[in-house]
C-alpha cells in the first residue's frame, strides 16, 4: 500500500512542477532574437575579444543591429564573414586576417645568456629581474606567456627557445601580440608577399652584435639597396613597408648578419636545430 | 627574557663559522668609487650645485641630496676627481645614476666633518638634523632612512627602541663581529636614539648562536639602568623587525601597521655604530662592514668597505672567485639579491657579498603544487603562500591583496620549505607589486 502512496505523492508533485515550469516558460519568457542565435551558431565560440565585444554572444547582438560589421569576426575569417552577411542579406565583404608573426629569430643557440634564470615561468616577471635573462634586452625570452594566452593552441614554444606559429591554426585574434610583454608579436595580413627585418631590438649596433648573431645592426645597407625607397630606420631597427615592397631581394644579399626575410622563408625550428648541430660538430 | 618565540621560521644551515671568527679589517680604499644616488628606500638623491665631471671632492664631502624627508644624502667616500654622472649598475638590478669619482689617494676629509660640540647640549632634533645630513640609513639591509624612524608623529609615543643583533640571515657575520668589537658605540648610539625620541628603556635582540656577543653586550650594558641584553632563540628570521619586537617586547605590530603604532622603533647594531660616529666625530656614513664568504671565495672576511667600492674589487682583495663559482649573492642567501656579475658598487645596504660554488646551488625545476601547507607552516606573518602565488599565477591580484600579500616582507622561508620548488616568495612579490600599482591609480 505504502508503494502505492509513494508513487502518487511523487506523480502529483511532478505534475504541480511541470505546470508551474510550463506557465513559468510563458509568461517569463525573455524575446531573443532569433536572428542573434543563427549569428551566434555560425561564430567560432572562443569568446576570444578580438572584434573589440565582450564575448561571441554580444558580437552576434552587434552585427544584427547593424553596430558591428560581418566580417568583424577575425578568427572566423572569410568562411564565417560570408554565412553572416548571408543570413542578414548583407553584401559580402571580406575580411583581411591577420596572422601571427614573431620578430625575433635569435633563438637560444644564435644568443648569449647573462646568467641561469630558474624562477618564476613568465616572460613579464623574467624580463623586469635585472632587464631579462637574455642579453639583447629586446629578444623573445621564451617562457610562452604567448602560448598561454592562445585560445586556439596555434603556438608553442620551439626546442630553440622561440615561438612557433602554426598558420593553419592561427585565427589573427592577437592575444598573442596583446600578451607579450616586449611586443615581439605583431599581427600582419595573412600572405607570403614582403620581406620582414626578424627583429625587435632597439639598441646600437655595436651592443646588438655582442649580445645576438643574426640581430639588426642598424647599418642601414638595406635602406641604402632598396630600390623602392620601403625600408626605414625607426630607432635604430630597419623596418621594411610591406605596400611598398615587390620581393626584389635585394636587402637579403646585403644585410650583413642576415636578419631580413621573405614571408614564405621565415626560419624555421628545424632549421635552427640543424644550425645548433653544425655549430656542435663544429666546436668539437 | 628569550623564552618567547615567534610561530613560524625556518632551520637553514648557518654556515657562519667560516668568518665568525674572522676580526674586521679596513679594506684600503679603491682607486675609483661608483656611488649611486639611490642607496636608501624613498626619494632619489641629485648632485648638489657644483658637483660635476671635472670638479674635486673631499673625503665626506657632501655629493647629492633630495628635498623629500623619506631620504638620506650621499658623501663622498674618498677624496679626488669627479670622473663621470651617468647610470651604472646597482645591486637592484636596473642602472641607477650613479658619480664615479678617481681617488687623488689623499684621503683629505672635508671640513665639514668635525665633532658638534657639546653633545649634551644637543636637543632631539639637533640629533635627528645630524642624523640626517650624516647620511645614515639601516644597515640591516633594508635601508630605511634612520632619521625617520627617529621621527615619530607626536600623537604617537615611544618608550623602546630595540637593538637588532639577530643577524639571523645564514652566513653573515658583519653585525656578529660589530657586537664583539665595537660595544661601546652601540651602547652609546642606543643611548642617542633613546634620547631623541623621548624614550625610556632600550633592548638589545641576539640569537643564542652568537654566544660570546651576548656576553659582550651584557658587560658593556652593566651599570646602565634601561638597557638590556635579550639572548634569542636561533631562527630564521627572528631579525625581522615584526618577529624581533614580539620575543623582545611581547608586542605584536598589527597588520598593515608600523613598530611605532606600538611605541617601539628598531634599529640595526650597524646603524647604532653609524650615528655614535656621526654625533661624536661629526662623520657622515662613507663606509660599513661586509661579509665575503660563501665556498666560492678564496679568502673569506669581514671588511669595513667604503661605499661605492666596485663588488669586483672586494672580491679581488678577497684572493677571487674558485672557479666553479656558479652564483653570487649582494646581501645574505636568504634575502640577498642574486647578481648577473660583480661589475656594481656596494652600497649602504650590502650587510654582505656571498659567492656560491656548484656544490651549494641547486637550479630545481619546480613542479604542481602538492598542498603540503609546508609554506604556510613555516610563514612567520602566518599567510597562506601557496594561496597568494596562485592568485598572482593566474592575475588574481585582488584576491592576493585580500589574502595579506601586503604583510608579506619576503624572508624567502616558503620557497626554502617547499617540496615541489615553486618559487613562491617571489610569485608573492610579483603579487605585492601589481597590488602597489593598482593602489596607486
Amino acid at each position: 500500500m505504502l508503494i502505492i502512496y509513494a508513487v502518487a505523492a511523487l506523480g502529483l508533485l511532478g505534475l504541480l512542477f511541470g505546470i508551474f515550469l510550463a506557465l513559468a516558460a510563458r509568461f517569463f519568457a525573455v524575446d531573443t532574437d532569433p536572428m542573434v542565435e543563427a549569428v551566434k551558431d555560425e561564430l567560432p565560440g572562443a569568446n576570444c575579444g578580438a572584434c573589440g565585444y565582450a564575448g561571441c554572444s554580444s558580437f552576434a547582438e552587434a552585427v544584427v543591429s547593424g553596430e558591428a560589421k560581418t566580417n568583424g569576426c577575425i578568427p572566423g575569417g572569410d568562411e564565417t564573414a560570408k554565412a553572416i552577411a548571408e543570413l542578414l542579406g548583407r553584401e559580402v565583404s571580406s575580411s583581411a586576417q591577420p596572422v601571427a608573426t614573431v620578430f625575433c629569430i635569435g633563438d637560444c643557440f644564435k644568443t648569449e645568456d647573462k646568467f641561469i634564470y630558474d624562477g618564476v615561468t613568465d616572460c613579464e616577471v623574467a624580463g623586469n629581474f635585472i632587464g631579462g635573462f637574455k642579453v639583447c634586452g629586446y629578444g623573445c625570452l621564451g617562457l610562452g606567456n604567448c602560448v598561454e594566452a592562445c585560445l586556439f593552441d596555434a603556438i608553442k614554444i620551439g626546442e630553440h627557445g622561440l615561438p612557433v606559429v602554426d598558420v593553419e591554426k592561427c585565427t589573427g585574434c592577437g592575444l598573442c601580440a596583446k600578451a607579450c610583454p616586449r611586443t615581439i608579436i605583431k599581427m600582419l595580413p595573412k600572405g607570403e608577399n614582403g620581406h620582414l627585418v626578424l627583429c625587435n631590438s632597439h639598441d646600437r649596433g655595436k651592443t646588438v652584435s655582442k649580445a645576438c648573431e643574426v640581430g639588426c645592426i642598424a647599418c642601414k645597407a638595406c635602406v641604402k639597396v632598396c630600390p623602392e625607397e620601403a625600408i626605414v630606420m625607426e630607432d635604430n631597427l630597419a623596418v621594411i613597408d610591406l605596400e611598398k615592397c615587390t620581393d626584389c631581394g635585394k636587402c637579403v644579399e646585403k644585410c650583413p648578419p642576415g636578419t631580413i626575410f621573405r614571408r614564405n622563408a621565415i626560419p624555421t625550428e628545424e632549421q635552427a636545430l640543424a644550425y645548433a648541430a653544425e655549430k656542435a660538430t663544429e666546436s668539437a | 627574557m628569550g623564552s618567547a618565540v615567534f610561530k613560524g621560521g625556518i632551520h637553514p644551515d648557518y654556515h657562519k663559522e667560516i668568518t665568525a671568527s674572522m676580526a674586521v679589517s679596513k679594506m684600503k680604499a679603491p682607486s675609483t668609487v661608483v656611488i649611486p644616488l639611490q642607496q636608501h628606500i624613498g626619494a632619489p638623491c641629485e648632485p648638489l650645485d657644483g658637483i660635476e665631471e671635472g670638479v674635486r671632492v673631499k673625503m665626506g664631502q657632501k655629493i647629492a641630496d633630495s628635498s623629500g624627508f623619506v631620504s638620506a644624502p650621499i658623501h663622498a667616500s674618498v677624496s679626488g676627481t669627479i670622473k663621470t654622472i651617468g647610470a651604472y649598475n646597482h645591486p637592484l638590478g636596473r642602472p641607477v645614476k650613479a658619480i664615479t669619482i678617481e681617488s687623488d689617494e689623499q684621503e683629505e676629509w672635508d671640513e665639514k666633518v668635525k665633532p658638534p660640540g657639546n653633545i649634551d647640549d644637543l636637543s632631539p632634533d639637533d640629533l635627528r638634523k645630524i642624523i640626517r645630513e650624516a647620511g645614515i640609513v639601516g644597515l640591516g639591509g633594508a635601508t630605511f632612512p634612520a632619521h625617520v624612524k627617529l621621527s615619530p608623529p607626536p600623537e604617537k609615543k615611544i618608550d623602546c627602541v630595540v637593538i637588532n643583533g639577530a643577524e639571523c640571515e645564514p652566513y653573515l657575520t658583519a653585525d656578529h663581529r660589530i657586537m664583539l668589537e665595537k660595544p661601546e658605540e652601540i651602547i652609546y648610539g642606543l643611548k642617542l636614539m633613546i634620547k631623541a625620541l623621548g624614550a625610556e628603556k632600550g633592548v638589545i635582540g641576539i640569537e643564542e648562536n652568537k654566544a660570546d656577543a651576548i656576553s659582550v653586550m651584557e658587560q658593556a650594558v652593566a651599570g646602565e639602568e634601561n638597557i638590556t641584553v635579550a639572548p634569542l632563540h636561533t631562527k630564521y628570521p627572528q631579525g625581522a623587525e615584526k618577529m624581533l619586537i614580539l620575543v623582545t617586547t611581547g608586542r605584536k605590530v598589527p597588520s598593515g601597521g608600523l613598530p611605532l603604532d606600538i611605541g617601539v622603533v628598531n634599529h640595526n647594531v650597524g646603524t647604532a655604530v653609524a650615528i655614535t660616529n656621526a654625533v661624536r666625530e661629526g662623520k657622515p656614513l662613507i663606509e660599513r662592514v661586509v661579509t665575503i664568504t660563501g665556498s666560492g671565495i678564496n679568502k673569506p672576511a669581514n671588511l669595513l668597505i667604503r661605499v661605492g667600492t666596485l663588488v669586483s674589487d672586494v672580491i679581488e682583495v678577497c684572493g677571487g672567485l674558485k672557479e666553479d663559482t656558479r652564483k653570487l649573492i649582494t646581501g645574505g642567501p636568504m634575502m640577498g639579491l642574486a647578481q648577473p656579475n660583480a661589475d656594481m658598487p656596494v652600497i649602504k645596504g650590502t650587510s654582505g657579498i656571498l659567492a656560491l660554488t656548484d656544490q651549494d646551488v641547486y637550479i630545481a625545476e619546480s613542479s604542481p603544487c602538492i598542498r603540503c601547507a609546508k609554506c604556510v607552516e613555516a610563514c612567520p606573518v602566518q599567510l597562506l603562500p601557496t594561496s597568494i602565488a596562485q592568485a598572482a599565477e593566474h592575475d588574481l591580484f585582488k584576491k592576493a591583496e585580500k589574502l595579506h600579500a601586503m604583510d608579506c616582507f619576503e624572508c624567502g622561508c616558503c620557497s626554502y620549505v617547499c617540496p615541489s620548488k615553486i618559487p613562491l616568495t617571489q610569485w608573492i612579490r610579483v603579487a605585492k607589486a601589481e597590488i602597489a600599482k593598482a593602489n596607486k591609480k
